[in-house]
């Protein structure tokens, strides 16, 4: 008996192990394609970048706070459209400890600049010039979010154009309690 | 699920064919039989003993050897419905538009065989699991028989039981004059013939290659882990396979490697020197590519620092990425794949009166990488740039747009001021077209005084370090093969009765003549009884050959 059961315990594991191992082969498979942002709940990478003043402006800096997170470019027509509206909530949500940074891809400090000049903006925009941030974070398409919260785990990963509306929600999401 | 008790009192397990101790067949089969089935030696194939719970159940289908023949059949059989048209990834087609692409090419099949997902069928769901539940039949068979077998043929005992000695194939049966010195001149012959010879009382084992048995297992772990291999390339960290586009001067972040950058500095394109004769020309025949080459410096950031962080880059070294000489750093190599011509880099402008044209005010050179917001020509002259398109796609709103943050169409809103006209005058300006002066007409204008262009290269990123264990697994694999085909397990059962009568039995997995061979030395020189092939002789001797000789092998 003794004999019996041990068997029915190996035999157990194998099959367990094949086919958790064939899980994991189709799951990956299917996934792979996929412009994948990090994971919800996952620990937000610490970055360093430098806005258009030279301040340097470090993630880990905002611990404490929610962070609202935007990868844009100014070619990028939803980026244009929500930046106004991100930047009025970005008012609002400021003293209520919510840190909004925009992580221009890549373009010139004129572009850029002008961009900020032309819409006022007034949340800090740092320029990822070696596009580092952007393979870290591995943002596919613009424009792409992530709502940080105050303890440095991604709450929501939204790409694509958001409304004011939503963008005031999403602010409220991380906002520290 | 009882123990066979076998006459010689051994306690032998459940579908145990032939005794563990003696060799008595068990079977009422085995014992009408002439010829026993010597395939695993007899042993109880594990999946048949125990059949009670679900797992045992799942265990014992797997097991089968008739299931894992349907599914290699059946894998066989997709994998090659896979090559009937070339799967999407090699199609030459951008990605949206790879299913027009199929019926366009092939019509109607080609619509079909795209939308029954077989254009990408070896990453369908069904393909993986078909070859995972192959994966598993090998491995649950291979410990069911293997595993018996292997403690068959290490308990081995040297003396059988006639009833065994009677059922093998080759037989021999005499008298023996004096049965000490036959067994010595037998142990004597077999040893020189390299068999390995065991002797307990008046019997006698000589046996040869048992390795050789092992074979078909030794095959089927190089398989295993061939298939792990490939599994393990989807875990991160064993497999990165990216792509980068970098223009001369541009300094990027590697994707895939983390804290390692490259900076292009020169892309090299060297052709023979060929021209392209008439009817080359026609059909499109370029100057021969000699040369494709990017010179690079690999920069790597300080242990700890943070993605964005580029102040403190560490040069790695210089080198020269070329065809089939790829960057390899840290496990990872860069290939140059790829290449672009001539993207603006720099545009240099004149300030002229539209009156006299040839009277510059000075020159502009605008480092489209880094465009400044005013260029002070001295002589009271300055040019502000009010607005920047790097990819002018029209007006919206009164507003220049861009299409893309790429200098593929530049266009300028400029700000000119001189002495003459120190208020300044407004002109947009865009390449090959006359400047548009939306403030009223101008009295002067940017003439466009040349361009300094620039290349890219674009890299792919690998990084495969299941390599090694592909050929592990397909060394291990044919070795297996090598040992299962080129050698034979070859047995020699030899023992003389109390009554004098001599008998003598052999066996061999495949290869009967090299058997022989080694019998008719031994007979000869020891002066055996003549053997015979109760196979040969028998009325059906060719089905039954048929049948064994393949079974035998394992």
């Amino acid at each position: 008996m003794e004999k019996k059961k041990k068997r029915l315990v190996i035999r157990t594991i194998i099959l367990a192990v094949l086919v958790l191992a064939i899980g994991y082969t189709v799951y990956g498979t299917a996934t792979k394609d996929k412009v994948e942002l990090l994971a919800v709940g996952s620990k937000a990478p610490d970055f360093t970048l430098v806005d258009l003043n030279g301040e340097k402006h470090k993630l880990s800096d905002y611990k404490g706070q929610g962070v609202f997170l935007n990868f844009w470019g100014t070619w990028c027509k939803p980026c244009e459209k929500e930046m106004p509206a991100m930047d009025r909530q970005y008012k609002v949500f400021k003293d209520q400890g919510v840190q909004t940074l925009a992580v221009n891809i890549a373009q010139t400090d004129f572009e850029v600049q002008s961009f900020v000049d032309r819409y006022e903006l007034t949340f800090p925009v740092v320029i990822d010039k070696t596009k580092s941030v952007m393979t870290t974070y591995n943002v596919g398409n613009l424009p792409a979010t992530l709502l940080i919260d105050p303890d440095g785990k991604v709450a929501k990963i939204i790409t694509g154009e958001m409304t004011e509306g939503k963008i005031a929600s999403y602010m409220e999401l991380v906002k520290p309690k | 699920m009882e123990n066979i008790i076998c006459a010689c009192g051994h306690s032998n397990p459940y579908g145990t064919k032939l005794c563990e101790k003696c060799g008595r067949p068990l079977t009422e089969e085995g014992k009408q039989t002439k010829v026993v089935d010597m395939r695993y030696d007899g042993t109880a194939i594990r999946s048949k003993t125990y059949n009670t719970t679900i797992v045992d159940k799942i265990w014992n289908f797997f097991s089968n050897v008739k299931v894992g023949i349907a599914l290699i059949i059946i894998t066989l059989v997709s994998a090659s419905i896979g090559t009937i048209l070339p799967q999407a990834i090699y199609v030459n087609a951008p990605e949206p538009s790879k299913a027009e692409y199929y019926e366009k090419v092939y019509g109607v099949l080609g619509k079909l065989y795209n939308n029954l997902g077989l254009s990408h069928l070896y990453n369908t769901w069904w393909f993986q699991i078909l070859v995972g539940m192959l994966a598993i039949s090998i491995i649950v068979a291979s410990l069911d028989r293997g595993l018996p077998l292997h403690k068959s043929l290490k308990n081995q005992r040297v003396k059988r039981h006639e009833s065994f000695m009677k059922r093998q194939r080759i037989v021999a049966e005499g008298q023996a004059s004096n049965p000490d010195e036959t067994l010595d001149k037998v142990e004597q012959k077999m040893t020189e013939l390299k068999y390995h010879v065991r002797r307990d009382g008046s019997a006698l084992l000589a046996e040869r290659g048992r390795f050789a048995r092992y074979g078909p297992y030794i095959n089927h772990v190089g398989l295993i882990i061939f298939l792990a291999g490939v599994m393990l390339r989807l875990v991160p960290g064993f497999y990165v396979d990216e792509t980068i586009w970098i223009r001369e001067g541009e300094t990027r972040a590697i994707p895939g490697m983390d804290g390692y950058f490259i900076k292009n500095n020169k892309f090299i394109l060297e052709t023979h020197g060929n021209k392209p004769q008439d009817e080359q020309m026609n059909q499109g025949v370029n100057a021969m590519a000699k040369n494709y080459q990017t010179d690079i410096t690999l920069y790597k950031q300080p242990d700890g620092s943070l993605p964005g962080d580029i102040d403190n880059l560490e040069k790695l070294r210089d080198y020269s990425i070329r065809v089939n000489h790829p960057l390899k750093e840290n496990g990872f190599a860069l290939y140059q794949m790829n290449y672009r011509l001539n993207e603006l880099r720099q545009m240099n402008f004149n300030l002229v009166n539209k009156a006299t044209e040839e009277d510059s005010l000075g020159q502009i050179k605008i480092d489209l990488t880094n465009p400044k917001k005013e260029y002070d020509l001295g002589n009271g002259s300055s040019v502000q740039i009010l607005i920047y398109t790097p990819d002018f796609d029209g007006f919206k709103d009164g507003e220049p747009q861009t299409k893309t943050s790429i200098p593929n169409n530049p266009a300028f809103l400029f700000r000119m001021t001189t002495p003459e006209t120190p208020k300044g005058e407004v002109s947009f300006v865009e390449i090959k077209k006359p400047p548009l002066e939306p403030l009223g007409e101008n009295k002067y204008r940017m003439k466009f005084a040349g361009a300094e262009m620039r290349n890219s290269s674009n890299f792919t990123i690998r990084k495969d370090i299941t390599i090694p264990i592909l050929f592990v697994g397909g060394i291990i694999f044919m070795i297996g093969v090598v040992i299962g085909s080129y050698w034979n397990h070859r047995r020699l059962w030899l023992q003389v009765e109390p009554d004098g009568r001599v008998l003598m039995a052999a066996h061999v997995n495949k290869n009967m003549f090299s058997m022989k061979k080694d019998l008719d030395k031994v007979t000869t020189f020891a002066g055996l009884p003549p053997y015979e092939d109760q196979l040969e002789k028998s009325e059906d001797v060719k089905k039954s050959t048929m049948e064994k000789e393949g079974d035998n092998t394992l």
